[in-house]
């Protein structure tokens, strides 16, 4: 609770009491008038003189001006006829009452909202020149400096670890609970919390251009992007007031006139107090506040989930998903090749996989890579020698003395070795020769992401129609994914240009443009594709700038269930504020309705007005609960 | 040329109201107003005096919502 906010709940007591207090005393005529008029003062002098500037500045439709003339109304017409001056007064106060609490509400989920992305440490320590862990502003930190992130504390920088082990809670930027470890010489973002060991750190980012503070930056730029919900209550907003006074005015004047010259004789209070009703229910606050709060609120949770959307609009897009195009590799694959099969021919599987490792030990190619993790113990004093890369077919090497051959069926058909065709699973194979002679081969191939499998179970859960991936990889190895996965469509054998054409053609072929076309790529060399779709999300981009600027959705780590997550929570984002739009122009225009026909009194017109901003604001809260 | 500053203002609508009135303002290309993040962003048209443009934004915002506060200093 801030001061202003301390002093109105103040004012809404006293007037309260006081209220209570003149309903038992027995007080009557001019004393009781103006007995009565010091609560209301209490309660409602702020929006009398905001009132008062109103009219100086020439704005009809200002809400204080409409609230004063309903409840100066409202007394006069009490003063004229029967001396209840109560209704007008608490109709003051609890309109007071409702912006209390919209003001403690708003406040209180701004400052939720705010502690969510609180993920910039507004310190860093450099070491000093004894080695002492000096305080510094993260601003003034330039790269290459070596920061000290003590355990307990958020890295302030990107950078690269110099000295020590840790593991790192990542779950502020990617909602992942599992911590990570790191070690020497490996990369670090800014936002992660060092859990145990001292890290030294070299930088290698500003602290503005720290991914951090980029997150920072995006989330909040992103409720800016209004979306197209926020823009209509806008426009109906602007309109809203207006139509509602006029009708006001209208109300008053016109059916007592026609009543009076029907002779049924003088009914202008009557009309008038329904004009007034009118006049309290022409706030559009309800609708208001509570839209851009639901987008607020769903970006917020959302990027503590792990997924950053960058703006209110894609928000929107993003529930209205009904197409999602992947690209393969790196996205529904984990995108580095793993040894999934050996097929020896004369020697055991070991030594196949052992002979392949050692040839292939100077070579930082994919495929030598997965060979040399899969084998693990390289240095086991065998002797490599005289290694020779050809070119288009493979590598050569002297192994203890045997000349050993791997690579593909060309550098097999070259030595005159009779390989023989892998019989078993998809994926790249390499041959293996020993002195001329065909030892058998090795499959090598991508493999699929754990939580891949699934996947388009759950996303059809949720409202989509039709899964689609892209791949430049090879017929055989696109089917298998697509069929494992349970992927509906797949494109096989593209160019990173064909992937752009596959995408306009799927937009071309719906029947219209609200039917949602997103594309998922890891952001790596996907960024036309990611512009081209209606919504482009990246993964796995922490850190990767260029898949940051690229897309519409960010997804911090490269699970593929995130955008499951992305999807549902957008989706209840989007009901709850069509939920509030409904309830708030529906309670609205019905308590117009029975205020004009006057069965709705001032009681009812403010709860149309407060009462339904209150619970659509509530309810907006719980976009908080992404989950 | 954009800048961001901070705003205080109580409710929605009259955020909604500031940024109408920022947009009219001569010499602003484009305003948005965040009553989330109580924030404006405004866009000024080339070689407006930024100062000045400010001031009168905030005199703007002031005739159409008296309780509120741009801090552009």
């Amino acid at each position: 609770m801030n001061k202003k906010q301390k002093i109105n709940l103040i004012r809404i007591i006293v007037s309260a009491a006081l209220l209570l207090i003149l309903h038992f005393l027995p007080i009557h005529g001019v004393l009781r008038f103006i007995s009565y008029l010091v609560p209301y003062f209490i309660i409602g002098y702020d929006v009398l003189l905001k009132a008062y500037k109103g009219i100086k500045n020439k704005q009809p439709f200002d809400e204080s001006l409409l609230m004063a003339i309903a409840t100066i109304g409202a007394i006069a017409l009490a003063l004229y006829e029967d001396g209840d001056y109560v209704e007008a007064i608490a109709v003051m106060l609890f309109y007071q009452v409702g912006e209390w609490f919209q003001s403690y509400a708003v406040g209180k989920s701004r400052k939720n909202i705010a502690e969510l992305m609180d993920i910039c440490p507004d310190v860093a320590f450099i070491e000093g020149e004894n080695g002492e862990k000096e305080e510094v502003d993260p601003d003034d930190v330039e790269i290459g400096s070596i920061i000290i992130v003590s355990p307990g504390e958020k890295i302030p920088l990107d950078g690269v670890v110099v000295e020590g082990n840790s593991s790192l809670d990542t779950a502020a930027l990617t909602g992942e609970s599992l911590p990570r470890d790191v070690k020497e010489n490996d990369e670090v973002v800014s936002g992660c919390i060092n859990i145990n060991g001292v890290l030294k750190i070299k930088t290698t980012k500003e602290f503005g251009e720290s991914t951090a503070s980029k997150v920072l930056e995006m989330i909040e730029d992103a409720s800016s992007r209004k979306s197209k919900s926020e823009d209509f209550i806008t426009k109906f907003a602007r309109v809203y007031t207006p139509i509602v006074v006029y009708s006001a005015i209208a109300l008053a004047i016109i059916p007592p006139t026609i009543l009076l010259i029907l002779g049924q004789g003088m009914t202008y209070p009557t009309w008038i107090y329904r004009a007034l009703t009118f006049l309290i229910i022409s706030c559009p606050c309800a609708l208001v506040v509570s839209i851009p709060l639901s987008f607020f609120a769903g970006i917020g949770a959302a990027s503590r989930a792990g997924v950053l959307v960058k703006g209110s609009s894609f928000l929107e897009i993003l529930s209205k998903t009904e197409t999602i195009v992947f690209d393969k590799t790196g996205t529904l694959t984990k995108g580095v090749f793993d040894v999934t099969d050996i097929h020896p021919d004369l020697i055991s599987k070991e030594e196949l996989l052992h002979l392949a490792a050692h040839v292939e030990r100077f070579s930082s190619h994919p495929i030598a890579v997965s060979l040399k993790n899969a084998f693990g113990n390289e240095a086991d004093g065998c002797t490599v020698s005289d290694v020779e890369e050809i070119s288009g077919r493979g590598v050569t090497a002297i192994v203890n003395g045997k000349k050993v051959y791997v690579g593909n069926t060309k550098l097999m058909d070259d030595i005159g070795a009779k390989w023989s065709e892998c019989k078993g699973d998809f994926g790249t194979i390499v041959h293996v020769a020993i002195d001329g002679i065909y030892a058998g081969h090795i499959l090598v191939s991508d493999v699929i992401k754990d939580s891949s499998i699934g996947l388009v179970k759950e996303l059809k859960k949720y409202g989509i129609k039709k899964t689609v991936m892209l791949t430049g990889d090879k017929e055989n190895v696109a089917s298998k994914v697509a069929k494992t996965i349970g992927i509906d469509e797949y494109h096989s054998e593209l160019l990173p240009q064909d992937k752009v054409s596959r995408v306009e053609q799927i937009l071309s072929e719906r029947t219209d443009s609200t039917r949602v076309v997103a594309f998922v790529g890891d952001g790596i060399n996907d960024a036309p594709v990611l512009s081209r779709a209606d919504i482009g999300i990246a993964m796995g981009a922490m850190g990767s700038d260029a898949a940051i600027e690229a897309a519409d959705v960010v997804l911090m780590d490269d699970d593929p269930k995130k955008i499951v997550t992305a999807i549902r929570g957008s989706r209840k984002c989007l009901r709850i504020v069509y939920e509030n739009i409904y309830f708030a122009i529906g309670i609205k225009i019905l308590f117009l309705i029975l205020g004009a026909f006057g069965i709705a009194n001032m009681w009812g017109a403010v709860f149309a007005d407060v009462g339904v901003a209150v619970l659509c604001i509530l309810n907006a809260i719980r976009c908080l609960l992404w989950k | 040329m954009k800048k961001t500053y901070k705003i205080d203002v109580d409710c929605a609508n009259c955020a909604s109201k500031m940024e109408e009135a920022a947009k009219n303002t001569e010499g602003v290309k484009d305003a948005v107003v965040n009553f989330m993040t109580l924030k404006m962003k405004v866009e000024f048209e080339d070689g407006a005096d930024i100062e000045s443009v400010m001031a009168k934004v905030t005199e703007n915002c002031k005739k159409v919502e008296s309780d509120c506060e741009v801090f552009y200093k």
